[in-house]
């Protein structure tokens, strides 16, 4: 595919783009753990259900996004770029933030001076588990284009680690992980 | 009324403009790789001194309970305590407009040179490496469970039944949050409020 077809809609036709933005304005509001813990959904979405996109596109959208400075949220642009060129991205990107920012903006006018109020308390400490299930199934989604392969699995253990263990900026790992994957290690 | 030494002392300033929100919002954005949040401390609170650092946590504590990205909740409740929505607006256009046409710009790049094998085999690596940094954010947020009103065991069990429902047979998210997030919110309310009425005993 040529570069330049990122500026066509991609032979997206209005309906799929009107259905690809609800669906995304379903999941702004389902974004409880944040942005990521809808990737699965996304995934299912976007590669299983429509075949818009293959696995290695998708882990590539959130590995670029990754990789570029900014709220995290920018990888669902890349998304929407994959699905209707540049009109999707912006297509996407508005729609996972919409609802949810507005939902915040009514809030966030009611000055809610408890923020450690009983049912808020609930609510985080019952839905924490679920953003855990999430970003694990985000994470075993993105090994979709590398699985079972011996230094995927060791390159993945080690970015564990090391996140876990020292201070160690995200982006010199990614710079490792793109380093390894030009020699061809992964 | 008078101003007291205290307020003084915290001196809480304010952006002056919507440009000003935008140009600080677009600098704080800039600089954060793999997470907004604590560079957004930086900024707000030590260097623009717009927050106190007990106002920094309130609003963060709110941006993380309501749905959407953290830190655009942040911008958003912000930015319209201050210029109303065109605030919240301002806000949120500094923290993406660069950003994204930084990325947009990187995926065309790598559009262009989809075919060379360095650069596929590039993004090869750099997904491995971006599912091993959801992984330990995931594993970072574990820590986080022994605290947990559900207690250790069904916490976890929860987790490891989302993700066998929605990572490995693909249930649709909201089936996954209706049915195993309200129980959940409602037992862990349960908990707290027994918590709540022994203390008071």
């Amino acid at each position: 595919m040529s570069a330049w077809e990122i500026f066509g809609l991609h032979g997206k036709t209005a309906i799929d783009l009107v259905l690809t933005s609800l669906h995304f304005m379903m999941l702004s509001l389902l974004s409880v753990g944040g942005t990521l813990a809808t990737a699965p959904d996304m995934q299912n979405f976007l590669v299983v259900i429509h075949g818009w996109m293959n696995d290695a596109q998708f882990t590539s959208s959130i590995a670029i996004g990754q990789a570029a400075p900014g709220p995290n949220v920018l990888f669902v642009a890349l998304l929407g770029l994959n699905v209707a060129g540049f009109a999707g991205a912006i297509i996407t990107l508005v729609s996972i933030m919409l609802p949810s920012s507005f939902l915040t903006l009514r809030v966030g006018r009611l000055r809610l001076k408890r923020a450690d109020s009983l049912f808020l308390r609930a609510f985080t400490s019952g839905l924490s588990p679920l953003t855990l299930g999430l970003l694990l199934s985000t994470g075993w989604l993105l090994t979709a284009p590398t699985r079972g392969e011996w230094g995927a699995i060791v390159l993945i253990v080690l970015t564990v680690v090391v996140m876990v263990r020292t201070k160690t900026s995200p982006l010199v790992l990614i710079a490792i992980g793109a380093l390894a994957g030009m020699l061809g290690l992964v | 009324m008078a101003t007291t030494a205290a307020d003084d002392d915290r001196s809480p300033r304010k952006p002056s403009s919507l440009l000003e929100l935008f140009r600080v919002f677009s600098r704080l954005a800039l600089q954060g790789f793999g997470g907004v949040i604590p560079i957004a401390h930086v900024e707000l609170v030590e260097r623009e001194r717009w927050l106190s650092p007990e106002e920094f946590v309130e609003l963060l504590a709110i941006g993380q309970v309501l749905p959407g990205p953290n830190i655009i909740n942040v911008a958003v409740i912000f930015g319209d305590r201050w210029f109303g929505w065109r605030g919240a607006l301002a806000a949120v256009a500094g923290l993406l407009t660069f950003p994204l046409a930084i990325v947009l710009s990187l995926a065309f790049v790598y559009q262009s040179f989809a075919s060379l094998p360095l650069v596929t085999g590039a993004l090869r690596g750099m997904g491995v490496v971006a599912a091993g940094l959801i992984v330990s954010t995931a594993i970072k947020l574990l820590k986080t469970f022994s605290g947990n009103p559900l207690g250790l065991p069904l916490s976890l069990a929860l987790a490891l039944a989302i993700l066998v429902l929605v990572g490995f047979l693909r249930w649709p998210l909201i089936w996954a949050v209706l049915g195993l997030g309200i129980p959940a919110i409602a037992f862990a309310w349960k908990r707290l409020e027994a918590k709540r009425r022994e203390a008071r005993q």
